[in-house]
């Protein structure tokens, strides 16, 4: 198995060595032809305006999208939530509008907000060491979203079909049972 | 749930979402909206940039904090302020508007010869300035939770942000080359704590990100940079002196996300129009260089 990681700006050599450490294959995507040799696309934290402008700028737009909707296993996290959601709250910018979710950006506040927490997922056991950086919430999740973590201000992990979107950086810890998560979802689709 | 704020874990993350990207120096809402839009990851909010301030001389000290309000406001993006080295009430100040970021800045005028700010006592962020290894990790020492190579600001030349870059490249790889006793003779040298070198060895750099910046002013610099081993840019003079600072920003964006591609790189140079006009290093004196300004 091998896992991209969207390489165009952010946090991507923590979601490939998180990946590696597990022993997955991973390797950093930022042009179409990368797209061609992986079974499922890690869109890393980062900054969701930056990544938007690179997207529609190199066309990868279209590509993403068309993978995403044929049912390419996908996993967002913080800008990649933003970049996956339908709706954006407050901001005029780029998605690839394939998550049915209400994005709030900076639903917490600034950095003085940012907060580690330990957090209760669903289909894990003991509580999860989240951590949040300028993190966005979901909210007006449609039917066939599931959220699998919330918090007071809204629902920071959510899956529909073959995309799952986390507000939090697991990539940033030790603790890869997110990561499993995905991988485990990848190994079930294959077959 | 307990929530936990400012812990060292939060202020190097933030800097690690930064990775990639440039953060690019304004000094109006007008600016700071145009670098959003040309894909800054952040930007750092200036009274007047670095080449206005070499130019106009005087005392340099931090912005008001009504100006970096509104931009704070006018962008989604984080917003990044300097300070002068050691003086840690500009830190407070910036802190208590809810600033993401602080610079202790080379780039202003010290407010302290001898002491650079305690960071640990913050709960945003800071970043500082480095010439090579020794200094970066003294800054880590003392909190900074991302460095940046100093260069030389306000030049558009890019020969000394080659110089730091390289030096602290080539003193990691000779690191991770020691044995356990040439550590503490190397920790001694450099005058870093033995810890944070040990730690350089055996992640093979450093422990937090490290952007190269002072003189960036083209696509080609930015992906200099980025070959060189930098996380990412700053660019302080270099877009909003440029003749069409829309487009030099967009390109330099470009070029740091695709600095091993000389093809687009290529592609985004073209017609970006007149660039900053920038200085010899050779024609300026020891008193008018910023990197000097603290160890």
């Amino acid at each position: 198995m091998k896992i991209g990681v969207l390489a165009l700006q952010g946090a991507v050599s923590e979601h490939v060595s998180m990946l590696k450490t597990l022993g997955v294959d991973a390797i950093p995507v930022k042009s179409k032809k990368d797209f061609d040799n992986i079974n499922g696309l890690i869109i890393p934290g980062g900054e969701s305006t930056t990544m938007g402008r690179i997207i529609t700028k190199f066309n990868l737009d279209e590509v993403l999208k068309e993978k995403i909707e044929n049912g390419f296993p996908v996993y967002g996290t913080c800008a990649g939530m933003i970049l996956l959601a339908k709706r954006i709250e407050n901001y005029e910018q780029f998605s690839l509008d394939v998550l049915d979710i209400t994005v709030v950006r900076n639903a917490f506040g600034r950095q003085t907000d940012s907060m580690e927490i330990d957090l209760d997922v669903k289909g894990l056991d003991t509580p999860f060491h989240a951590i949040f950086i300028r993190a966005p919430v979901a909210k007006d999740l449609g039917k066939d979203v599931f959220s699998l973590a919330e918090v007071e201000e809204g629902s920071v992990f959510v899956r529909q079909n073959n995309i799952f979107a986390s507000a939090f950086h697991p990539e940033l810890g030790k603790d890869p049972r997110i990561h499993k998560i995905f991988i485990e979802y990848i190994n079930k689709s294959k077959i | 749930m307990v929530r936990i704020f400012g812990s060292t874990q939060l202020k190097r993350g933030l800097a690690q979402m930064l990775k990639g990207g440039v953060i690019m120096d304004v000094t109006s809402v007008e600016q700071a909206k145009i670098a959003e839009a040309a894909g800054a990851v952040a930007v750092m909010a200036l009274e007047k940039i670095p080449a206005d301030i070499r130019a106009q001389g005087g005392v340099a000290r931090m912005a008001d904090p009504a100006l970096v309000k509104q931009i704070m406001n006018a962008v989604s993006i984080p917003v990044m302020a300097k300070v002068r080295i050691g003086h840690f009430v500009e830190a407070q100040i910036l802190e208590a508007i809810g600033i993401d970021f602080v610079d202790e800045s080379e780039v202003l005028t010290p407010a302290d010869e001898t002491h650079h700010i305690d960071k640990w006592n913050f709960k945003i962020p800071f970043v500082c300035g480095a010439r090579n290894l020794g200094e970066a990790l003294r800054r880590i020492s003392e909190g900074a939770a991302m460095i940046r190579t100093k260069g030389e600001p306000g030049t558009g030349n890019i020969v000394e942000a080659v110089r730091h870059i390289r030096l602290v490249m080539d003193e990691i790889r000779k690191i991770q080359n020691m044995s356990e006793e040439e550590l503490y003779v190397e920790a001694k040298e450099i005058g870093a704590p033995i810890e944070l070198v040990r730690e350089v060895k055996q992640l093979g750099r450093l422990p937090v990100v490290n952007f190269a910046a002072g003189g960036i002013a083209t696509p080609a610099d930015a992906a200099l940079m980025m070959q060189l081993g930098a996380d990412g840019v700053f660019v302080g003079s270099g877009i909003f002196k440029s003749s069409n600072p829309r487009k030099r920003a967009e390109a330099i964006v470009a070029a740091t996300t695709y600095f091993d591609d000389p093809k687009i790189l290529a592609k985004v140079s073209e017609d970006l129009g007149e660039e900053m006009k920038g200085l010899d290093i050779r024609d300026l004196t020891e008193k008018d260089l910023m990197q000097v300004r603290s160890e």
